[in-house]
């Protein structure tokens, strides 16, 4: 009965094209067959059938208008074309000097022989939209990150170093909205004191200066390469915290707020940020000896990690096949992130000191907790053979690319705990890309961290436990034995009385 | 993907950034052809690669009459050897979840070794630890992983196979291709494996199931998986290629060229399932 029931639905549906139906159809065809008696009805059925239909009154003129629909790839193929105009008043020669574009189709080749990519065509795209992201920021020198994949859209990823005198826009623009809030705050209080939190928010580690530590490079994303690049807000401390603690997909859309336990400050363009500085710090590598660190001048503090290096000029490129084979020719060339989410450590204790001393309350000051030791993570330019291992696993694989021409293949390096990230080297060449969900290995399983234990209920004391109440028998025990008392004081007053009186 | 349509379906999936060098392209197209031949299959299916620690694991996928059931999987190091791997079966899939933990090595004859420790004092432990050690080699492990993949996230669109009335599921020589539209929706795809349950289908209206086609639609929609949301559906390479990627298992990209015949999906992952995808959504 269902299946019959659903079959006819099937053959009442209206045909898009000319608007029929197979069951008013053959109802007609039918009729038709029953109303003629034709001989042989059999052989001539598909004739009748075709007569049928084309008795019927046709209207072939529609007011309709056709209504063009653009697809979405079709807006997107324009928004590409615009990637392959040629702008004709360039200079040719002045093109070809010193670009700040990396070669990608070259980085793809060896992509490609290291079985990693995005395929030849979409490099190439993506290398037309580099360019035009150079032209347009004019950036000193930017090259292509990799991919972050997404449930609803990808990222492309593009690294640049900051211009400069960005540094001072930036941070001018930062400082505004922290000093609105304590505005608010101010006039808030004195309207209607409400009672005062004893909570202390946990300190904010400060944010790292602009071309420095985590903050180091500036990252463009893009959904597609054609679409407007959007530039990255910078990472703070508090964001790679809690970056480390959650897991979550990216859904391809910058401002869809991250939903997470614990909260993450921040919307989903703080999480790619954050994300990619862990990527970066975790994964970039790059032959030993390609980078020196850079000798500065003057006496430097001697905690301080170096975190500058060049490019050295001496180097002879390492036989591809040691590459391959031992993962100490192969160096971090970003700094390690430390614990507090800064790659360089900063004295929290000593901040909050010179506050309260300001606020007036100078017996806090005496219970100043211990120097905490200062972190201190690897300096850069460490091997990879010192990575540590996590969950059993180590943190690089290494191979090379061809095994039946190892004297033209390139090294591979491949990273374990962040799935999607590469590196290769050959020769002088040598290149880190990551493609991937931008999510750490998590071995056997994650497990959300748990919220904080619920605060102790008030401490029982003499003040808040609750009491009988006395009935009246009690009651009158009670001033009973109070009239006594006075009674007894009474007499005690009078023998006083009369023994002062017998002193006498 | 067919080993025939290798050189254009490796580029289309390429958006999930692992694709194969030129050399192992060139060793597959050759050594499929004959491992076809070898084998006597009808058809011939570049299945994937299981990323391992020290190698990689390429996997064939031999298909004979029957699309659905008549299937064998082979491995090889290095996309010209090929070995047959055993049929997983239950115990073996039981051994294996038992076992085995963590990435794969790359070596077939490595063996997992794994104590179990249930939550109890110290000295019952070590009584139990004699007990219970599960054993189990990354041959046999290869072999659950790939069968587990392709019972959970195999995915066709739908009118792209159908069953004839023997039962046995052939390839469907008039499949066109989804439209557009119908790409944009998960309801168009079909996993290829075994229905759960066969017997009572998910309740949908009259209308929908005036659209349902017995001889394509014997399998299960995706749109129907839990949990929700286990799948991304994008269109890539300028819009033109619909592509899948299953968040369940990291790495398997499905793609298919709506108005076309051409489908196909791939594995490249490091064959671990991503069991956090409940605490992501």
């Amino acid at each position: 009965m269902q299946s019959a029931a659903s079959f006819k639905a099937f053959l009442l549906k209206n045909s898009t094209e000319s608007n029929l139906n197979i069951y008013d159809h053959l109802t007609q065809l039918l009729m038709k067959v029953m109303d003629e008696r034709p001989h042989n009805a059999v052989d001539v059925i598909e004739d009748m059938s075709r007569d049928v239909k084309r008795e019927l009154f046709q209207d072939t003129q529609s007011t309709l208008r056709d209504l063009p629909q653009t697809t979405d790839a079709e807006l997107l193929a324009e928004q590409q074309c615009l990637l392959f105009s040629r702008q004709e008043d360039t200079d040719q020669e002045e093109e070809l000097a010193e670009t700040p574009l990396p070669n990608v189709s070259e980085i793809g080749f060896y992509l490609e022989q290291a079985g990693v990519g995005l395929g030849r065509e979409e490099m190439q795209r993506i290398f037309l939209a580099l360019k035009r992201l150079v032209e347009t920021q004019a950036l000193p020198r930017c090259r292509l990150w990799g991919k972050i994949l997404g449930t609803g859209s990808n990222y492309i990823v593009a690294e640049a170093e900051y211009r400069e005198g960005e540094e001072d826009e930036e941070q001018i623009t930062d400082e505004a909205p922290e000093e609105e809030g304590r505005e608010a705050e101010t006039q808030d209080s004195e309207m209607d004191p409400p009672p005062q939190s004893t909570y202390k928010p946990p300190l904010m580690v400060p944010q790292e200066a602009i071309g420095t530590g985590a903050n180091k490079f500036v990252y463009y994303v893009c959904n597609e390469p054609g679409l407007p690049w959007v530039k990255l807000p910078s990472v703070s401390p508090a964001q790679i915290t809690v970056a480390r603690q959650i897991r979550k997909f990216f859904t391809g859309r910058l401002d869809t707020p991250v939903v997470s336990y614990p909260p993450f400050p921040g919307n989903e363009a703080n999480y790619l940020r954050a994300q990619i500085a862990r990527i970066s710090a975790g994964t970039q590598v790059s032959p030993l000896g390609f980078y020196q660190a850079r000798e500065e001048e003057g006496d430097e503090e001697d905690e301080a990690p170096q975190d500058s290096y060049e490019v050295n000029p001496d180097f002879e490129g390492i036989p591809v096949t040691e590459m391959a084979e031992s993962l100490s020719f192969w160096v971090h060339h970003v700094q390690h992130i430390l614990q507090q989410g800064r790659c360089t450590w900063v004295n929290l204790a000593v901040k909050p000191e010179e506050e309260s001393y300001e606020e007036g309350e100078a017996d806090e000051k005496e219970e100043e907790p211990d120097e905490p030791e200062p972190e201190v993570g690897p300096p850069l330019l460490t091997p990879l053979s010192e990575d540590a291992e996590m969950f059993g696993t180590p943190p690089w694989s290494s191979r090379l690319s061809s095994t039946l021409t190892p004297q033209h293949a390139v090294a591979v390096l491949r990273s374990n705990l962040w799935p999607g990230a590469f590196a290769y080297a050959c020769g002088k060449k040598f290149e880190n890309i990551y493609v991937g969900w931008g999510m750490k290995y998590a071995g056997e399983g994650y497990s959300p961290p748990v919220p904080p234990l619920p605060q102790k209920e008030y401490l029982s004391g003499a003040n808040v436990t609750e009491t009988l109440d006395p009935s009246l028998e009690e009651e009158q025990v009670l001033q009973e034995a109070l009239e006594e008392q006075q009674a007894a004081q009474e007499e005690m007053e009078e023998t006083e009385d009369e023994e002062e009186e017998d002193d006498d | 993907m067919d080993a025939d349509s290798l050189f254009f379906s490796l580029d289309a999936v390429a958006g999930s950034g692992n694709t194969l060098s030129p050399e192992q392209r060139a060793a597959l197209q050759s050594s499929l052809l004959v491992l076809r031949r070898s084998y006597k299959f009808r058809r011939v299916l570049f299945w994937g690669k299981v990323l391992g620690l020290k190698q990689d694991y390429f996997i064939a996928q031999g298909r004979g009459e029957d699309e659905l059931r008549d299937r064998k999987y082979l491995y090889s190091l290095n996309c010209i050897d090929w070995f047959l791997l055993p049929p997983a079966t239950d115990s073996t899939v039981a051994q294996v979840s038992g076992a085995a933990r963590g990435q794969f090595v790359g070596d077939p004859s490595f063996v997992y070794e794994r104590v179990e420790s249930p939550r109890m004092s110290e000295d019952e432990a070590a009584q139990v630890k004699v007990a219970a050690r599960n054993k189990v080699n990354e041959e046999t492990r290869l072999s659950v992983t790939v069968h587990q993949i392709d019972q959970d996230v195999s995915v066709v669109p739908r009118g792209a196979f159908i069953r004839n009335h023997h039962g046995l599921v052939h390839v469907n020589r008039s499949f066109a291709g989804l439209s557009e539209s119908e790409a944009k929706k998960l309801d168009s795809f079909l996993h290829l494996s075994e229905a759960k349950n066969p017997k009572n289908p998910k309740p949908r209206s009259v209308l929908q199931n005036g659209e349902l086609n017995p001889a394509m639609d014997f399998l299960d929609v995706l749109s129907d998986d839990v949990p929700k949301g286990s799948w991304s559906l994008q269109f890539e390479s300028a819009g033109r290629v619909c592509i899948l990627r299953s968040l369940l298992w990291l790495g398997l990209t499905f793609y298919h060229l709506p108005g076309t015949p051409q489908h196909g999906y791939v594995y490249i992952g490091d064959g671990t399932k991503h069991l956090d995808l409940p605490f992501m959504l």
